[in-house]
């Protein structure tokens, strides 16, 4: 034991559990008497105790200065969490939302359908933390640093959703939603676990199941028999649009990324022209001409494209243009040296690309793309402009129905279809960040 | 085995299927030929459509007057085309100019807070941002046009007044302004002196500081000059201007300036959800300052202002700049949402007009132009600081 070189002890292929190997790496630590050997972490520093006085006059009275703030705020605050309770639990007239809960989240889906919705939810609920499951052990190899998984982290990531379902389900009137939400949670969990058991043994398979359980899930019950996304609406159709926007502008992106870079002066004018023409313009404009013009642009015989479909061209025309500069910036953060590497050994410029240029690239702005996921997430409320009956939508028509009409109940709509969006971009904000400190982005 | 049965490789070429200088070309040349040849079709599709609805295609469009009425602008309905849409330019500008200057003010004040010692402040200065940067904005200037700035007192009798300077109601909102009186125009030649004075002033002293090492005091020489020139020109030209103080009539108030109530939420909207996004830009650039700058200047005794003003801020303004720009670009974008509301800009000029049978093709061509020469305007601006603050490098 001893002759071994010390560096070895940490890679023996035998220690194939944690504990043991700690307990090795420990009783050779014991045998070397205080030489260190394998992970020993240095000690640190003791953490010096602040006690509660110290750290109230550290960081609240600290000087006159300081005083003074903590002062202003405190008050500021206190008005703003009196305004906001006062809002919520005593003036708010939040009848119209539990009368058309049904509209906020499906908009004016047939109700003599909804296990459509309801089917399609389940499918949802099993399919995708499935995925998420099956990746979570990649995301953790890729990870630097320790896992964390104690449950402060899971709370922190948690609480929005819970925050959100504890909302909506304040304003139903019935005890079948909450059953349907328990029903989705459990088999949500059950589908993570074993996405997670599986992942090792039968990684592969379980993407190919989850991602045709995810298409078939959503196309079964809501495009066949008559139904297609006219019939949408609500947090449906926000969820949606977000999800077309940037799937399908993902991969155009790409292409008008690597055509930007390209060193070929045609494709590149033609790729600098789109995108930055594209990005000059607001999309309300864009929208609008959805609205206007790209109707005239079908062949006069043919029918007219649905104005959800035409949005939805717009959506991922715009999406592609913001998509190709974060994948550029990606590229350009690629090193040199990698892709004169990888000519030597001899790779097509293709491969070259495929194997060695894009997973980097791709991988060092994640964190970027997610952002402009979110933001597409709360651009889809611009589609309420064109009349499209989205969650913004809604909470605009549902004031005027007859029984709500002219009583000023817009405050109450608009802050709840605001908690909605607030709370889905702020969990994706977190998830974002998280991501980010977890592949170790800008500390390499 | 002989040399001869080998293909004479000098100076030959591959053929064209795998040179590399031919493939160039081709691909080139058949991306821009299907390029061509989808915009042909779309166009043909376009120009058939529009003569079958009877919809003109020429530009003769924009000398004809708009017949919709614009609020704030007498005879708006009688005006051409294109006179309506430099009005909607000129509202965008207004608001994109003032908004970016109340965000600018605004973001860096929630910026500093948020690396505040203070505890309150950062979290308050964090609650602001989280809140207002996840919510889309269409949704912030919805919430304070329908839910706040209509829900004003719609009474003008009973309208609030703060001291008498100011009438809020759903009407409007009226608030103290400059007035100009006899030689306001001759006033302006004074700045203009007092303009000239500062900077000579500015010069003289840099080049005495440069001569002697006399310390230069730049600003408040600057200040002053400025300050002594405005004063006297003011009381020599016998009080130009005054301030004038809005007084309630039956409908309304006279006197200072009016802000439409449409104009006040998407001003308010724009700049606090820009502002959140503008103090997350300063705190991250004033943070991304090595830390090793602030230690060598309290090494070398600067107090905290100095340290602020001489050390930290001029390297983080240079990394703030960029992502800065962008946001002046959002905020001018973003101001488009206007036509969900009615603030007369130029977008919502266009919609109404092609509502009102303008052919919509020619009006959003139009649209994408102005909005393209105000993205590459605030571009170029922000290239030119850029190339200011950027450190000298060989």
């Amino acid at each position: 034991m001893a002759d071994q070189p010390r560096t070895n002890q940490r890679a023996r292929p035998d220690a194939s559990t944690p504990s043991e190997e700690q307990g090795i790496v420990r009783a050779v630590a014991e045998t070397h008497e205080g030489i260190a050997v394998g992970p020993q972490e240095e000690p640190r520093p003791p953490l010096r105790e602040v006690g509660a006085r110290e750290w109230v006059g550290q960081n609240l009275f600290a000087s006159a200065g300081q005083t003074v703030l903590t002062v202003v705020f405190g008050l500021l605050l206190a008005w703003v969490a009196y305004k906001t309770f006062r809002f919520v639990f005593i003036t708010g007239r939040w009848r119209v939302i539990e009368v058309n809960l049904t509209t906020f989240m499906l908009g004016r889906f047939p109700r003599a359908e909804l296990w459509r919705p309801v089917a399609t939810a389940l499918g949802l609920a099993t399919f995708v933390p499935l995925w998420l499951g099956r990746t979570a052990r990649t995301v953790q190899e890729l990870a630097v640093g320790e896992a964390q998984r104690d449950w402060q982290v899971t709370w922190s990531r948690m609480w929005p959703f819970l925050v959100l379902v504890g909302g909506v389900l304040s304003f139903t009137r019935t005890i079948t939603p909450t059953l349907l939400v328990a029903a989705a949670v459990g088999v949500g969990v059950v589908a993570y676990w074993s996405g997670d058991r599986l992942a090792i043994r039968a990684g592969g398979a379980v993407d190919l199941a989850a991602l045709v359980g995810i298409v078939a899930s959503f196309y079964v019950p809501l495009f066949t028999g008559g139904f297609g996304w006219s019939n949408w609406g609500g947090v449906l159709m926000t969820l949606f649009a977000a999800a077309v926007g940037i799937g399908v502008s993902f991969p155009i992106g790409i292409a008008l990324a690597l055509g930007r870079r390209s060193d070929l002066p045609g494709i590149r004018a033609l790729c600098v022209a789109y995108i930055e023409l594209i990005r000059g313009v607001p999309l309300v404009t864009l929208l609008l001409m959805a609205f206007f013009v790209v109707g005239f642009l079908v062949p006069p015989d043919a029918g007219r494209p649905s104005l959800v479909a035409r949005a939805l061209v717009v959506l991922v025309a715009f999406t592609a243009a913001y998509v190709a500069e974060i994948v550029r910036g990606g590229l350009q953060s690629v090193p040199k040296g990698q892709v004169e590497a990888a000519q030597a050994i001899g790779l097509s410029p293709w491969k070259v690309t495929r194997r060695v240029v894009l997973p980097q690239a791709l991988r060092n702005v994640i964190p970027a793309l997610v952002g402009q996921f979110i933001s597409l997430f709360k651009d889809t409320s611009l589609l309420a402009i064109i009349g499209i009956l989205e969650l913004l939508r809604v909470a605009q028509v549902v004031t005027d129905q007859p029984a709500f009409r002219a009583q000023g109940l817009q405050a109450e709509t608009l802050a709840f279809a605001a908690f909605i969006y607030w709370v889905l971009a702020y969990a994706m904000s977190k998830e974002s960040q998280r991501l980010e400190r977890r592949l170790g982005l800008g500390e390499r | 085995m002989s040399e001869a049965t080998l293909p004479a490789r000098t100076g030959s070429r591959p053929p064209p299927w795998r040179d590399v200088r031919v493939l160039r070309v081709v691909a080139q040349a058949v991306v821009i030929a299907a390029t061509i040849v989808v915009l042909w079709y779309l166009w043909g599709n376009l120009t058939t459509n529009l003569t079958r609805q009877g919809i003109r295609t020429d530009w003769g469009f924009i000398d004809q007057p708009i017949r919709f009425a614009i609020p704030d602008v007498a005879n708006s309905a009688s005006l051409p085309f294109w006179r309506a849409m430099l009005v909607g330019i000129k509202n965008t500008a207004v608001v994109a100019f003032v908004g970016i200057a109340l965000a600018t003010l605004l973001g860096i004040l929630v910026g500093v807070l948020r690396l505040s010692q203070n505890w309150l402040a950062r979290r308050a200065a964090s609650i602001y941002v989280e809140a207002l940067r996840n919510t889309p904005v269409l949704v912030i200037i919805l919430i304070l046009f329908l839910a706040v700035v209509l829900r004003l007192p719609g009474d003008i009798a009973t309208a609030p007044e703060w001291g008498g300077i100011t009438v809020i109601s759903n009407r409007g909102i009226w608030l103290p302004w400059l007035e100009g009186r006899d030689g306001a125009g001759s006033y302006w030649m004074v700045v203009a002196a007092a303009i000239v004075a500062t900077v000579a002033i500015a010069w003289w002293r840099t080049r005495r500081f440069a001569a002697t090492g006399i310390p230069h005091h730049r600003f408040r020489w600057g200040t002053a000059a400025f300050v002594a020139v405005l004063v006297v020109g003011y009381a020599a030209l016998g009080a130009p201007f005054g301030l004038s103080l809005p007084a309630k009539t039956l409908f309304g108030a006279s006197g200072g300036i009016k802000l439409n109530t449409a104009y006040t939420a998407l001003l308010i909207a724009l700049t606090i959800y820009t502002a959140s996004h503008i103090a997350e830009i300063v705190r991250g650039s004033i943070l991304a300052v090595p830390k090793g700058q602030t230690e060598a200047a309290r090494a070398v005794g600067l107090t905290e202002f100095q340290r602020m003003r001489l050390v930290i801020l001029p390297q983080a303004l240079r990394i703030m700049m960029p992502p800065l720009a962008n946001q002046y670009l959002n905020l001018t974008k973003n101001s488009s949402l206007a036509v969900a509301i009615g603030y007369y800009e130029v977008t919502r000029i266009s919609f109404i007009a092609t509502s009102q049978g303008f052919p919509a093709p020619q009006v959003f061509a139009f649209l994408m132009a102005v909005y393209l020469a105000f993205s590459l305007s605030i571009s170029a601006v922000s290239n030119l600081i850029n190339r200011r603050l950027m450190l000298p490098t060989r």
